[in-house]
Formats: structure tokens, sequence, C-alpha cells
């Protein structure tokens, strides 16, 4: 009774853990950009952090590694934002770690195209 | 000392040079990929000569400019952002008006870079002075500080900034010179809105450039001059 117990166990493990447990996020268009997924998983706000100091101090403004270059592809293509829902491309990864972002107080969550279009007058 | 010692020093001494010749071309390599004309450079003094016979009274259309490319919602109560204002001024003796607009005079020595706590209040390379809002702890010293009154709090939190002005409450802000339309090598807003062309924006330190040319040629002030801080913004028949 007991090896079947656990045979049964190790079979449901895996698809527990795949099914319930990772969160599903809208990637928008998506893509490898900068890093492999796994990597910018880990390191994305060490990225963040490290060219802000570069932006606002010394007024480099790198094409690629830049906030505003991440919401273009990682917004959704329905609404064009990666903080509006709770399946947003940032918000779902933080809300499954419990991890607050700050940078949208300030920053917009808003791909900029849409932004220009939305704000015509 | 030994045989041992010395074999050890001389293989030491190879390695190190070894290391040296791996790591040169990459440094070299590095340099080249980020070069530096790109950052905000020192040789660099951005500053405006705002021409006061020029500035027309009641008209508003560099503050307009300012508050819609920065996102600010234009109110004017005191709780409200304001990076720019017009000012209409008289000489009681000689009944003569004048109008010209006010804001962060970009000082070579700022007050409000002296007394931040945290370091958010700082001077760029090129003379833009900024608050680093990653930074600024909304204490408001350098509201206190300022001797123009140029900055703002922001009271209440704000939604729909535009993706190039990240705007946020609880922090202080100025005028920044549109330092993300500089970056990018367009003029600021506001002198770019000004029908009368009243408002010269350019390089104070390079002396071919319009605004030195006419720095050198015509008298100009700079407000509060007693304070001795060099501002930037230079204003002209004041």
């Amino acid at each position: 009774m007991k090896t079947i117990l656990l045979i049964l166990l190790l079979f449901a493990l895996p698809a527990w853990a795949t099914d319930s447990f990772v969160p599903k996020l809208d990637v928008g268009k998506g893509g490898k950009c900068v890093k492999d997924p796994q990597w910018m998983r880990k390191n994305h706000m060490h990225m963040l952090k490290h060219q802000r100091t570069e932006v606002v101090h010394k007024g480099i403004r790198d094409d690629k590694i830049n906030l505003q270059n991440c919401i273009e592809c990682h917004a959704s293509t329905e609404d064009d934002s990666v903080i509006a829902r709770a399946d947003s491309f940032c918000v779902a990864c933080h809300r499954y770690e419990a991890v607050k972002i700050d940078c949208f107080e300030c920053h917009s969550g808003i791909r900029k195209s849409a932004w220009l279009k939305r704000n015509a007058k | 000392m030994s045989d041992a010692d010395v074999k050890r020093r001389n293989f030491l001494k190879t390695s190190l040079g070894a290391a040296a010749v791996a790591i040169a071309p990459s440094m070299l390599l590095y340099k080249v990929a980020h070069s530096e004309s790109e950052d905000a450079s020192s040789k660099v003094r951005w500053g405006m000569l705002i021409d006061t016979t020029q500035c027309k009274p009641g008209c508003n259309d560099c503050v307009t400019a300012c508050n819609k490319e920065n996102g600010l919602p234009g109110g004017t109560t005191p709780t409200d952002s304001q990076w720019m204002r017009k000012i209409e001024i008289k000489d009681v003796s000689t009944g003569r008006e004048l109008s010209l607009p006010m804001m962060c005079q970009h000082c070579e020595s700022p007050p409000c870079v002296d007394v931040c706590p945290t370091a958010a209040s700082f001077k760029r390379a090129d003379g833009i002075v900024l608050v680093d809002k990653h930074l600024c702890i909304g204490c408001r010293y350098c509201m206190m500080a300022c001797p123009y009154k140029a900055r703002s709090f922001v009271h209440e939190p704000l939604h729909n900034q535009n993706p190039d002005v990240p705007r946020g409450k609880g922090t202080v802000e100025s005028c920044t010179l549109c330092v993300h339309r500089i970056d990018k090598g367009l003029q600021p807003a506001c002198a770019e809105s000004c029908t009368n062309k009243a408002i010269l924006f350019g390089d104070l330190h390079d002396a071919n450039s319009d605004i030195a040319k006419k720095v050198l040629s015509v008298a100009s002030v700079q407000i509060r001059g007693d304070l001795q801080l060099n501002p930037g913004i230079h204003y002209q028949g004041l």
C-alpha cells in the first residue's frame, strides 16, 4: 500500500507543480532580446537599476536596455500595458512572488506609441 | 632565496604579463563600444538667453508647451506642480512693464544640491540640475533652499504619465530643461514653442553657438546675480 501511494505521489508532483502554481502571463510580442528568459527572470532588476543611474545621471540612453524598450515588446497586444491586468507581464510574476513593483508609480506602464495615440490632441 | 622561490617568482611574472595581454584588447573594445560622445559632457554647458523685450505680456505659450511636454495638469494652486511660470513686473518709478518666464535657473553652484540629504538633487556634467526621483525622499529641503522658488512637490498619486517624463507622488520636481529632448538633439519645448523667438537655447561653452555669441554682444543679467550661483539662464532687457 505504501509503495503504491509513493508511486502515485511521484506521478502527481510534476503535474501539480506545472498546472496550478506557475503564473500564466501575457508576454505581449515577447521573444528573446537581451538574454534568455531564465536569466532575465533572475537579473532584470539589477539591469534596470544599473541602467536608471546611467540614464538619469550620465545621460547615456541605451536603445536596447531601457524600461521603455522592455514595455514596447512585453506590453499586452490587447491593452498595450504591462500592469493593467492580473496576468499582465510584470504583475503576474510579481504577484506570484509577492514583490511590490514601485516602477510604475512614476513610470508609464503603457507602450509609448499607444500612449501617444491616446493622448494626441 | 631558494631555487623554487625564483621559479615561482618567474612563473608569477609571466602569468601576470599573459593576463595583461589577454585583458588589454577587450578593455580597448569596451572603450570603443561605449564611446564617451553619448555621455553628458562637461565640455557642454546648456543655457538659455531670454529676451524680455520680445516676451509678450499675457502670452503663455511657453508654459503651455512645458505643461504639455511634461504632462503637468497646468493648475496654479500652491499644491500644483509648476515647472515654469510667467511673471509680470513693473518699475513703479517709470511705469515700464515687463513679462518674463521663470523656472529652474540651472545654477553652476546649485543650493538645492548642497542641501539634499540623499544626493537625489544633482547637477549633470552638462550643467542641467535634476532630481533623481529614485533617491528623492520628499523632504523638500531643496524647495526651501532654491532662491527662485523653482521646485514643486507632487502631493497626489499620478496616472497616465508621459513615458519620457516619469513623475510621481512624494518626490520633488522642477524644470529639467527637457533633458529627454536634449539627449535626442532637440530643443526644450518652451524654446521651440515661443512664437516671438524670445527664448534662445544653446551651449554656452561653444564659442560658435548663437547663444554664446549673443551673450558676448548684448547686455544680459542673471537673476539674483548677487548670490553668485552662476545660473545657466540669462535674461536680456531686464
